[in-house]
C-alpha cells in the first residue's frame, strides 16, 4: 500500500458514516411519527451512500481488489475505525438527534475543510456529502431546539440525552500519527480548527434550545483504535448477517 | 389524541420544467420550518422539485360538495364560452 496513513483517514470517516447509518436505519418503521420516519431513513441512506464513495477509495488506497461491500460487511469488530459515538444505541428520538447534532456539527466544518484537499477524489467526495451534511445539520438542530424549548418533558429527555452522549464527543476531535502525517502534506484539516467551529455551533443551538453543556470532561476513546463500547457486536451482527450467513450473495 | 396531533399542512411542490406548484398531497407537522423539511422528505425524494410551499390545511377553504349542483352544472351546457367555433387560419402556430 502506498498511502496508509491515508488510508486509514479514509476508513475511519467511512465507518463513521456506515455505523450512523445502520443506527437510524434501525428507525426504518418505528419513527416517532411517519414524516420523520422517513426523513431519518433519508439521513440513513445518504450516510450510507458516503460511506460507500469513501470505501471505494479506500479499497482503491488499499490496491488489493476488495470492493466497498468486502469493507462494510466482512472485517471484524477490532477492525472498524468509527468514533464510539456513532455506534451507541438510539435510545429515545431526543437521544437519536443529539447524536446526530453532535456528529452534523462535526461533519460540517471537517467536509467544508476537506472541499480544499489536495486529494481530489476526498474533495470530491466532500463537496458532494456536504450539501446532504448541510440539510441533516439543519434538521437536527431544528429538532434540538424545539427539544429543549418544548414541553417539561422533552426539555429533560433532550438535557439528560447531551448529558449521557457529552463523553464521546471528544473522540470526534482525536488525532494521532495518522493524522498529524496527512495534516504535514496539508492534505487534511487540523481537527482543532474543526472543533472550534464544532463548538460555536453546539453553544448556539443548545443556548436556542435552553440546554445548557455539561461540566464534566469525562472522555470516552478507543473507537479510532478498533476498542469498541459492548453495543458495537450487536451491530455488526445485524449488519454482517447476510454476507456472514450467505457469502458473496447479491440483490 | 386528536389535540395532541400536530397540525395537517397541505404541500404544493415546483417541478424544474413546471410553472406553478402542483398540489402533491398532505402531512403533519408542528410548524411550518418542520412542514417543510418534512414535505422536502417525503415528497422531494426522487428529484420531484425545486420550490415547496406548504400551506396549513386549516386555512384552505373549499366548496361544499353538496353545492356541486349549483357551483358547476350550470357551465356545462354553455358550449358557446369554449372557443371551438373558429376556424384557425393556416399559418397561425402555437394554438
Amino acid at each position: 500500500m502506498q498511502q496508509p496513513a491515508l488510508f486509514e483517514y479514509v476508513l475511519r470517516m467511512a465507518d463513521d458514516s456506515l455505523i450512523l447509518g445502520q443506527r437510524l436505519g434501525e428507525w426504518c418503521g418505528h419513527g416517532p411519527i411517519l414524516e420523520e420516519d422517513i426523513a431519518m431513513t433519508n439521513i440513513s441512506l445518504d450516510l450510507i451512500g458516503q460511506a460507500i464513495s469513501l470505501y471505494d477509495l479506500a479499497a482503491e488506497l488499499e490496491g488489493g481488489g476488495k470492493t466497498h461491500d468486502d469493507l462494510a460487511f466482512l472485517r471484524f469488530e477490532n477492525q472498524y475505525k468509527n468514533v464510539l459515538l456513532v455506534e451507541q444505541p438510539n435510545g429515545d428520538f431526543a437521544m437519536t438527534m443529539l447524536r446526530q447534532f453532535f456528529f452534523d456539527a462535526f461533519r460540517k466544518p471537517l467536509y467544508e475543510a476537506l472541499c480544499k484537499s489536495p486529494i481530489t477524489q476526498l474533495a470530491a467526495i466532500a463537496e458532494k456529502s456536504l450539501k446532504e451534511t448541510r440539510y441533516h445539520l439543519k434538521h437536527s438542530s431544528e429538532w434540538v431546539i424545539r427539544m429543549g424549548d418544548g414541553t417539561e418533558e422533552s426539555h429533560q429527555r433532550a438535557q439528560a440525552a447531551i448529558d449521557h452522549l457529552w463523553r464521546y464527543t471528544a473522540e470526534l476531535f482525536y488525532e494521532d500519527t495518522i493524522d498529524e502525517q496527512l495534516q504535514a502534506q496539508q492534505q487534511v484539516p487540523v481537527l482543532k480548527e474543526i472543533q472550534a467551529a464544532w463548538m460555536e455551533t453546539v453553544k448556539a443551538v443548545l443556548s436556542e434550545a435552553t440546554l445548557v453543556l455539561p461540566t464534566n470532561n469525562w472522555k470516552f476513546e478507543g473507537g479510532r483504535q478498533g476498542r469498541h463500547s459492548e453495543h458495537m457486536g450487536y451491530l455488526l451482527a445485524e449488519l454482517q448477517y447476510m454476507q456472514r450467513a450467505y457469502p458473496d450473495m447479491q440483490w | 389524541m386528536s389535540n395532541t396531533e400536530w397540525p395537517l399542512w397541505e404541500v404544493f411542490i415546483r417541478s424544474k420544467q413546471g410553472l406553478n406548484h402542483k398540489h402533491v398531497g398532505s402531512l403533519r407537522a408542528p410548524d411550518a420550518t418542520l412542514a417543510l423539511e418534512n414535505a422536502r422528505d417525503v415528497y422531494t425524494r426522487r428529484s420531484e422539485g425545486i420550490s415547496i410551499w406548504v400551506v396549513e390545511s386549516s386555512n384552505i377553504h373549499a366548496t361544499d360538495i353538496d353545492e356541486v349542483a349549483e357551483f358547476f352544472e350550470p357551465s356545462d351546457t354553455k358550449i358557446y364560452r369554449h372557443p371551438t367555433f373558429y376556424e384557425v387560419p393556416e399559418g397561425v402556430k402555437h394554438m
